[in-house]
């Protein structure tokens, strides 16, 4: 069979691609479903600005991978468009800054890396039915106020420092209780006095008696008396409580002091989330534990993060990971609801029991707004690394404890 | 808690070191020339950051870096004077108390805009390095700051005292109009004393870097304490800063040990108000004619 390609017959065919063309166009339009654009407000300046911007860069390496892998299929593959606000560290900020995300288009949001930004945020999104899913914020408050549009995937103060507990207390029975005493540091404001008192409570429970109890200001300047009244007291074990700037010089004054501790034990601070702190204080680093966020590091798609997260030379911390994970959860509920209608994510939100996250968590159950299946894992540095070393099922390294003598 | 009182004594004098390190140079500039300079702090932190990326990037001790970020700091004050300030305040002292307060706001955000809050440190051999005196170990940089602050203080009094300069600096402290009759150019030597200031302080933050961390933020953990140590030691007297940084370092010490660490800082604030209470002039102040 041959073709002959006559004027007419170019003409014809023309005429015909012409016609398909015009044809498809409008199925290809709808073959280009628009984005969906999802909130992501941060502390970007101010106080806080370090952790903002890790958590945008979390949030940004979370949306890059759901569009690689064809968006959200249930809307067509809808890709999503992340929209970032700055809260600028300051609640009242982070409360006006709600009405650029719902003027944007949001669906929902995330955010905002402090108990007091989100706090400010969520009652604010709360009269336009727009659903925030908390990166970090630990106060309780947050999920005591019934606000239907607040979510918080990760815990809280009070589920860390249980956890916190019941993990020394394990770490303790499996060396063979050769901790007795304790000396409790603490910030003195909100955080640091709460968090202590929940400790002080719970560490007879585990046979361990409290020795010394030292609150300090923030900012604190010398640390040495501090150290000095440690070592006085013969504690077996430090739990600080503060924040990272003086978590530093209290560990140098430590260490200057010759204080032997046979372990420093943080909950949500520490050394042992922070990879900028071991890097830059290896040998007085080493060892130390903290209880904090922390994503499973032996998933496929946490060890893809890691390495984008090298890659574009950044740290990789608790803030990347819990943005990226957060995301996720937004994206699940899309795919779920199959809307992005404000109402419809709340009800997806509430819904959610989205087991994919990079986290070391359980499928997600918002009671209250209060993710019940999160937990916070163990970490303690070694050489370079920060592992996961409690519970066991997520440990990349046994834990050492008690730690080998400073003396 | 007896044991501790000695430890607690050494380290808080160790400690008041530092403040009168940071004081001199604000002394200088707030007691001789009654500028109020707010951005004291913020050119501490500056200073921090230029020691800190000098050891990061090529690999300088911070007590090495001095020889760079003392000089570079004198030429940055001499400059912050003479372009910024003196321009924009048209001598009035209200304009100056605002400019310094808008210099360091800006000094803080494009700190906070280029390094981010987080919080770094040196990682430097002998930081934890220890003197051990009368059985209390005290901090080797401290030490070191320590005889520094001795050091800078007695050359910082020769200066004033035995160099044309320093007799400039006194006489436009003393009478502004009646220095320029006799020929001392005003100008030139407000920025001169400005740029020293300055330089004090970048020194206080090469010695300061070893046992400390830096942040946007930093300044203000010293600037307070620094502004007390000049009204408390006498307002423009260089020995007097250093007696009353030493003394704040032990008052806030032991306030410390036998109030708690969140109360023992209440006793910075007794101490002065008792000076000024006893004493109006300060320490070593010259009482008023």
């Amino acid at each position: 069979m041959t073709h002959t390609i006559n004027r007419r017959g170019l003409l014809k065919a023309s005429g015909a691609v012409a016609l398909t063309g015009a044809l498809m166009s409008p199925a290809i339009l709808r073959a280009q479903t628009a984005a969906i654009k999802v909130g992501v407000l941060e502390p970007l300046t101010g106080n806080l600005a370090y952790n903002g911007n890790q958590c945008v860069a979390g949030a940004r390496f979370a949306a890059e991978a759901i569009n690689a892998a064809g968006g959200i299929k249930s809307m067509g593959g809808a890709p999503i468009e992340l929209v970032v606000v700055d809260a600028e560290s300051r609640p009242e900020v982070a409360a006006a800054a709600v009405d650029t995300l719902v003027e944007a288009g949001v669906c929902a949001f995330t955010g905002s890396s402090a108990s007091a930004l989100g706090l400010a945020s969520s009652q604010a999104a709360a009269k336009y039915d727009l659903a925030q899913v908390f990166s970090v914020g630990t106060a309780e408050a947050i999920v005591e106020r019934g606000l239907p549009n607040v979510f918080r995937f990760t815990p809280g103060v009070e589920k860390i420092s249980a956890v916190a507990m019941e993990n020394l207390g394990l770490l303790n029975a499996a060396a063979g209780n050769p901790v007795k005493t304790a000396a409790i540091v603490h910030e003195d404001g909100p955080f640091g006095s709460q968090l202590s008192g929940i400790v002080e409570e719970a560490l007879p429970q585990l046979g361990i008696t409290v020795v010394e109890k030292i609150a300090h200001p923030t900012p604190h300047r010398d640390f040495n008396n501090i150290a000095l009244r440690v070592k006085a007291s013969e504690a077996d074990i430090l739990i600080p409580t503060n924040y990272l700037n003086e978590y530093t010089l209290m560990t140098r004054a430590l260490q200057q002091q010759r204080v032997d501790l046979k372990a420093i034990y943080s909950v949500l601070g520490g050394a042992a989330s922070n990879i900028k702190f071991v890097r830059e204080n290896k040998d007085m680093a080493q060892y130390v534990i903290d209880c904090n966020h922390w994503y499973d590091p032996r998933k496929e798609q946490s060890k893809a993060l890691a390495a984008s997260v090298a890659a574009a030379g950044l740290d990789m911390t608790y803030d990347v990971m819990v943005a990226y994970a957060v995301i996720q959860v937004v994206a699940d509920a899309l795919e779920r609801g199959a809307s992005a209608d404000r109402k419809a994510m709340i009800d997806a939100l509430a819904a959610s029991n989205f087991d994919g996250s990079i986290m070391p968590y359980g499928p997600t159950k918002f009671v209250n707004g209060d993710n019940v299946n999160s937990r916070p894992v163990n970490l303690q540095v070694r050489g370079d690394e920060i592992e996961v070393i409690f519970p066991e099922e997520y440990a990349t390294a046994e834990p050492v404890f008690p730690r080998p003598s400073q003396g | 808690m007896s044991s501790l009182i000695l430890p607690a004594v050494l380290n808080g004098l160790m400690m008041g070191a530092v403040y009168a390190l940071i004081a001199l140079g604000l002394t200088l500039i707030y007691g001789v020339l009654h500028i109020i300079n707010f951005a004291h702090g913020s050119l501490l932190m500056l200073a921090l950051y230029a020691a800190y990326f000098l050891f990061q990037h090529l690999g300088i001790d911070p007590y090495l870096a001095a020889v760079i970020v003392v000089p570079l700091f004198f030429g940055l004050g001499y400059a912050l004077q003479r372009v910024v300030i003196a321009p924009m305040s048209a001598g009035s002292e209200q304009n100056v108390l605002l400019v310094t307060l808008a210099l360091s706001l800006v000094i803080d955000n494009l700190a906070l805009y280029f390094w981010t809050s987080n919080t770094r440190t040196v990682d430097v051999p002998y930081a934890y390095n220890t003197v051990e005196v009368f059985g209390a170990y005290l901090t080797l940089g401290r030490v070191i700051a320590f005889v520094a602050a001795l050091v800078v203080a007695g050359l910082m009094w020769l200066f004033m005292t035995r160099t044309r300069t320093g007799a400039a600096i006194r006489a436009v402290a003393v009478e502004k109009r009646g220095a320029e009759i006799v020929g001392i150019d005003v100008g030139h030597t407000y920025a001169i004393c400005f740029g020293l200031g300055t330089a004090c302080v970048a020194l206080a933050a090469c010695l300061l870097l070893p046992t400390f961390y830096v942040t946007p933020q930093v300044g203000y953990t010293f600037v307070l304490v620094a502004f007390t140590t000049v009204v408390m030691g006498g307002m423009g007297s260089l020995p007097g800063a250093l007696i009353a940084g030493l003394a704040l370092g032990v008052i806030e010490a032991l306030g410390g040990l036998f109030l708690g660490e969140s109360l023992g800082q209440i006793g910075i604030f007794v101490a002065f108000i008792l000076t000024l209470l006893f004493r109006p002039s300060g320490l070593l102040g010259r009482r008023p004619a």
